[in-house]
């Protein structure tokens, strides 16, 4: 018989439970019978559906976090959002033209930003939000977009903001533009669209579909990575992005 | 005995909590007189905790968090060419020395990431051109005097007060006059160079600082000067896009750019031409640049 967790004592959206300890905060509302049907998503930490907002037993402060990330704790009372509403002004990304007051243009209120951190703070991705509000207030577009890269538009940011900020939103517009209008074009992938286009994988993709699931998998196992243009080391775009370095470090990945 | 006066009656939350007796007996003596005292029936604080307090802490977190930041970097003293910028930290870093315990708040409000005592300096870069650099080394640095151009230095606020961050005297400063005479050129001054452009009513109130900018373009001309001097962004805002004088309007430079001039830079870095009202014509004029193409 395996041994049992030693439950703990916490208050789910206004109710006591005793849960099991170790358990996420999204594994623990379903431990007390609620069924999601809104604010649970992907449960691995990408999809930012599942803001939870919550108090401990030992402070007056409210505290947020993703229910899928982060364990219960003995004394927590907490409630969960389904999402936080999102209103922005309608853009079209072709007609933009990019120029240093274009985010403030889009999010005037962004002006309003008094520098109190409390973005950064409830950040369950532990960006750092203000300062990518404060790059867009000045039209750094470029650091808005590299700061604000690892957002994954969970809104607790905008939940807890005094002036009503729509960060996610802003930094959604700083990549946009950079990515549209800074980041030089990638040859290899025009070319690769062209050979799609141009039919060129359409026997390669006839033989898949006509493979039994043992071949199909004999195949996976077999797959090689592509080669890199300078010999090194198969290319990973995520291996180093949540690194503590300064996301603009990037930079330079992406220019070359 | 009847009343013969009513009044409606807001009694706010100390009456009410810790000085009942207070009430209780002014409402008997009132009666006694007649008047009665009528409670809203609903009623607030009076908000007397924020109108009272000289802080509204919460606009002080940008510019100790600045501070925070400098200290955070290693630095003990940070320099700013904006004038509103180095008022807001030089009043924040004032208000951080003389009320640490509103700093404390601050610092609490920020779930404690937030801390500093006061103890580093901003310094607006005419301080530190005329305090640190020296207007002795800024003369011999002069390759091209601006001689024979009249200018206006104008202050506007921010760089003078209060008087407490002012970095000259709100009066008659002389940074700017003893600056742009040591780049050789000649001053105008007059009355309306320290007063206020009209700031921030450009967004509603757009005739306010038309005016101003009017009547000390108009003292300037007056006066034989060709081009307005300034320090402030915001000024420059305002005398370079609503400056509608009865004359041609002066062209604005910043300090900085005709320090560049005077030095002999390349015109280029310095912005010559990011202006509505374009500063090439008066200097060719007095033959301080010479546009690419044509002979000297």
């Amino acid at each position: 018989m395996t041994e049992r967790a030693p439950l703990i004592s916490m208050q789910l959206m206004g109710k006591d439970y005793s849960v099991p300890s170790g358990l996420t905060i999204m594994a623990a509302i379903e431990y007390a019978g609620y069924k999601l049907v809104r604010g649970a998503g992907c449960r691995g930490g990408f999809c930012g559906a599942c803001p939870t907002l919550y108090r401990r037993a030992d402070s007056h402060r409210i505290f947020t976090a993703l229910a899928c990330q982060t364990l219960v704790e003995d004394g927590m009372c907490l409630v969960q959002m389904p999402f936080v509403p999102l209103i922005t002004k309608p853009y079209e990304l072709q007609t933009i033209t990019p120029r240093p007051n274009t985010l403030l243009q889009h999010f005037p209120e962004i002006a309003g930003c008094v520098a109190c951190n409390t973005c950064t703070r409830a950040c369950p991705q532990g960006l750092q939000v203000m300062d990518y509000v404060q790059a867009a207030l000045r039209g750094d577009t470029k650091r808005a977009a590299m700061l604000s890269f690892d957002c994954i538009s969970c809104g607790i940011c905008s939940s807890r903001c005094p002036a009503d900020i729509k960060h996610y939103a802003v930094g959604l517009l700083a990549r946009r533009i950079y990515g549209k209008f800074v980041t030089p074009a990638a040859p290899d992938l025009s070319a690769r669209v062209a050979e799609l286009e141009a039919g060129h994988y359409h026997g390669a993709l006839d033989e898949l579909v006509g493979m039994s699931p043992a071949e199909l998998r004999v195949r996976y196992e077999q797959r090689s990575f592509e080669a890199v243009a300078d010999g090194g080391e198969a290319h990973s775009a995520t291996k180093r992005y949540n690194s503590p370095v300064d996301p603009v470090d990037f930079q330079d990945e992406i220019e070359r | 005995m009847g009343s013969s006066m009513q009044i409606a009656y807001y009694p706010g939350c100390t009456i009410k909590a810790s000085a009942h007796q207070h009430e209780g007996a002014a409402l008997a003596v009132l009666r006694t007189l007649g008047v009665e005292l009528r409670e809203m029936a609903e009623w607030n604080c009076c908000g007397v905790v924020h109108s009272l307090t000289s802080d509204n802490l919460i606009r002080h977190m940008a510019p100790v968090r600045v501070f925070a930041r400098l200290r955070e970097q290693g630095e003990n003293e940070v320099a700013t060419l904006c004038d509103m910028c180095f008022n807001t930290l030089a009043r924040a870093n004032l208000h951080a020395r003389q009320q640490p315990e509103q700093i404390a708040a601050i610092s609490v409000t920020s779930g404690d990431e937030l801390s500093y005592d006061g103890g580093a300096g901003v310094l607006h870069l005419l301080q530190v051109l005329r305090d640190r650099v020296g207007l002795a080394a800024i003369r011999a640095h002069v390759r091209r005097p601006l001689r024979g151009l009249r200018v206006y230095p104008y202050y506007g606020c921010k760089l003078l007060r209060p008087a407490e961050v002012g970095i000259d005297d709100p009066e008659t400063p002389a940074v700017l006059r003893d600056l742009m005479q040591a780049l050789g050129a000649t001053v105008v001054e007059g009355s309306l160079q320290t007063q206020c452009c009209g700031a921030y009513h450009v967004v509603d109130h757009a005739e306010i600082v038309a005016g101003r900018v009017a009547a000390t373009a108009d003292q300037a001309s007056a006066g034989g000067a060709e081009a307005i001097v300034l320090s402030c962004p915001l000024c420059h805002y305002n005398f370079d896009t609503l400056q509608a004088t009865s004359g041609a309007p002066l062209p604005v430079f910043y300090y900085t750019q005709l320090m560049g001039i005077a030095f002999g830079l390349e015109p280029d870095q310095l912005g010559l031409e990011e202006q509505q009202i374009a500063l090439l014509p008066l200097l060719q004029r007095h033959n301080l640049v010479h546009v690419k193409g044509e002979q000297a």
